[in-house]
């Protein structure tokens, strides 16, 4: 957990007196991602560097897992916090394998203890060791560079992290890659993260709160869908952006809004079929072939007063999408095929129930969850 | 043709002075290595104080190496070497600081600062930043500097034969006092063949002291 209590950075003269951030409240708890926000010169950058005083704090307190900072020695506060940079840093001197042991050594760790927890950390960010670990920085490409410094900063398993737009470097598509990657460890490691940022889409993407700056201030810091759907004021409605109802497609996963419908073999009668939507207030029953796999729908109107089987009226499927995807993806299919729902499938491609246009619309209007202010 | 006759005949006095000439510039320069480098960290640390201090390094450059001689003359004789070797490793220390300072104050104020930021906010020391993260990146920067040391002060190191120091310089000033071409033109083409080859001597220790990395 971080705590930043009145935390203030003035720069320069008493008669022009910049206020870099004006008594900073907010409580990070264990094993979030805090996600700070604004755009440039707000003062985001200023608060993290003070948590790990490469930015003197002017007045305030910052505790981590409840103990007061300023008891510690700047080079002993550093060594148990991570921190990662979005120029990266790697020392070009070093081989990776060094890079990722500084900090272990310095804290005094034995060579082979250091080696072996950069090999495992090599290892958790997909790259092989005994490629990777004793090649040079220049030899590795900017993606694979940026994941080494985040793992340098995992290595003496600090508490907590801070990452300065850790990926803001990277090219759009392995940004996306990597970020997955962090989650995907985040999710594991449970680290206390402060990670800036000037991105919404990253913010919302990564953050399980967002604070959002002005000014050496917080505007509003709440949960993403919060900011999103009740932003506190209109700078924060402009920063986030016209389309915020559109990004709070990306924090809901189809599964959340998926209806079930019929899903029948093709055999079944129509009179069937009709009767098993009507219960379950359906607008179509999806055909399944033997594994349950969606093959064919056949609208609901369409099953009144219809002969033969279903397989005579059904339509085939246009386009299926896996239940754990979120609603983004799902809504940019609808309107790709024109279509008013569209099918869920489980890992195995079997159906998992339908998303429609008004389960996506009744999801967004929904009030977001009220989260009790930090 | 006479030259080279010359030349062969007198192989061994003149690897003697080779030698001698090897060893002023050596030591000068070496010494010069030992304060030059920290002083160009040192002045890293304040903008205005390596303004004077690079100052100071370059007036005495402008400083002709025979006045510098004869300034030199009365201060050391107090100590009884106003002439000879002294003086002239003392004047090419000073004449190398130039080149060895500012290029140490360059390559360490060069350093990437998002290099300087990753190390400080992973708590390292100030010394293990200079150590394992400055010094190496700016090897072969400093390395340069030294290289230019020694060329210009095997130039400098000749002309100290007028003080008595030694040298491939009692080749040249015995062949403009004596009128002997050959001896100027030998001592001469040697000086120049001795700075060609420890400059591309040096260039190998550059490529040996620069981490693999860079």
């Amino acid at each position: 957990m971080i705590q930043l209590e009145d935390l203030t950075k003035t720069f320069g003269a008493a008669n022009r007196l910049v206020v870099a951030a004006d008594r900073i409240n907010m409580t990070v708890p264990s094993g979030e991602i805090c996600v700070l926000l604004g755009p440039s010169g707000c003062g985001k950058t200023t608060t993290l560097k003070m948590v790990n005083r490469l930015v003197r704090p002017t007045s305030g307190r910052i505790l981590i897992n409840g103990e007061d900072t300023s008891g510690l020695d700047d080079i002993a506060l550093r060594r148990q916090i991570g921190y990662v940079i979005q120029q990266i840093g790697l020392f070009p001197n070093m081989t990776v394998e060094e890079n990722i042991c500084v900090v272990p050594r310095m804290l005094g760790w034995d060579a082979g203890r250091a080696k072996a927890r950069a090999a495992e950390l090599i290892d958790l960010v997909g790259l092989d060791p005994h490629q990777f670990l004793r090649r040079y920085p220049k030899e590795l490409s900017g993606g694979q560079q940026q994941r080494i410094g985040v793992i340098r900063a995992l290595a003496a398993d600090p508490p907590v992290m801070l990452m300065d737009e850790p990926f803001g470097a990277i090219d759009p598509i392995n940004r996306e890659i990597i970020q997955n990657e962090f989650l995907k460890m985040q999710a594991e490691l449970k680290k206390t993260i402060m990670f800036v940022s000037h991105d919404i889409d990253e913010a919302v993407k990564m953050a399980d709160k967002i604070a959002i700056f002005r000014g050496g201030r917080i505007e509003q810091y709440d949960t993403p869908d919060r900011i999103l759907a009740r932003p506190a004021n209109d700078f924060v409605a402009n920063f986030v952006g016209a389309d915020r109802t559109l990004k709070r497609l990306r924090l809901i996963d189809a599964r959340q809004v998926a209806q079930d419908a019929p899903a029948l073999p093709a055999e079944t009668a129509p009179q069937e079929a009709a009767r098993l939507a009507l219960a379950a207030g359906a607008p179509v029953v999806v055909v399944v072939d033997a594994a349950r796999r969606p093959v064919g729908y056949v609208p609901a109107e369409a099953l009144a007063g219809a002969r033969g089987t279903l397989s005579g009226l059904a339509q085939p499927m246009p386009v299926t999408m896996p239940a754990q995807c979120d609603l983004r993806a799902v809504v940019s299919e609808m309107f790709t095929h024109d279509m008013r729902w569209l099918a869920c499938t489980d890992a195995e491609g079997r159906f998992a129930g339908i998303v429609t246009q008004r389960a996506v619309t009744a999801a967004l209007s929904e009030a977001a969850p009220a989260v009790a202010a930090q | 043709m006479e030259l080279i006759w010359f030349a062969v005949g007198n192989r061994d006095a003149i690897a003697g002075m080779a030698l001698e000439h090897i060893t002023i510039v050596g030591v000068a320069v070496g010494l010069a290595i030992l304060t030059g480098v920290p002083l160009g960290i040192a002045i890293t640390q304040n903008r205005r104080i390596a303004d004077v201090v690079l100052y100071a390094a370059s007036i005495i450059v402008t400083v002709p190496s025979i006045a510098l001689f004869g300034l030199m003359i009365p201060i050391l004789s107090t100590i009884g070497h106003g002439i000879g070797w002294l003086p002239a490793v003392i004047a090419i220390l000073l004449y190398s600081q130039l080149p060895i300072v500012r290029n140490t104050y360059t390559a360490i104020t060069n350093v990437d600062p998002a290099l300087r930021e990753a190390a400080r906010g992973m708590g390292m020391t100030p010394l293990q930043r200079m150590w394992r993260v400055e010094l190496p990146i700016a090897v072969p920067v400093i390395m340069a500097g030294v290289r230019t040391a020694v060329v210009m002060n095997i130039g400098v190191a000749a002309i100290a034969a007028y003080i008595g120091a030694g040298g491939l310089g009692v080749l040249i000033s015995r062949g403009i006092s004596q009128t002997d071409p050959r001896q100027l033109i030998i001592g001469a083409l040697a000086v120049s063949l001795l700075a060609i080859v420890a400059d591309r001597a040096l260039y190998r220790v550059q490529k040996l002291l620069t981490p693999a990395g860079l």
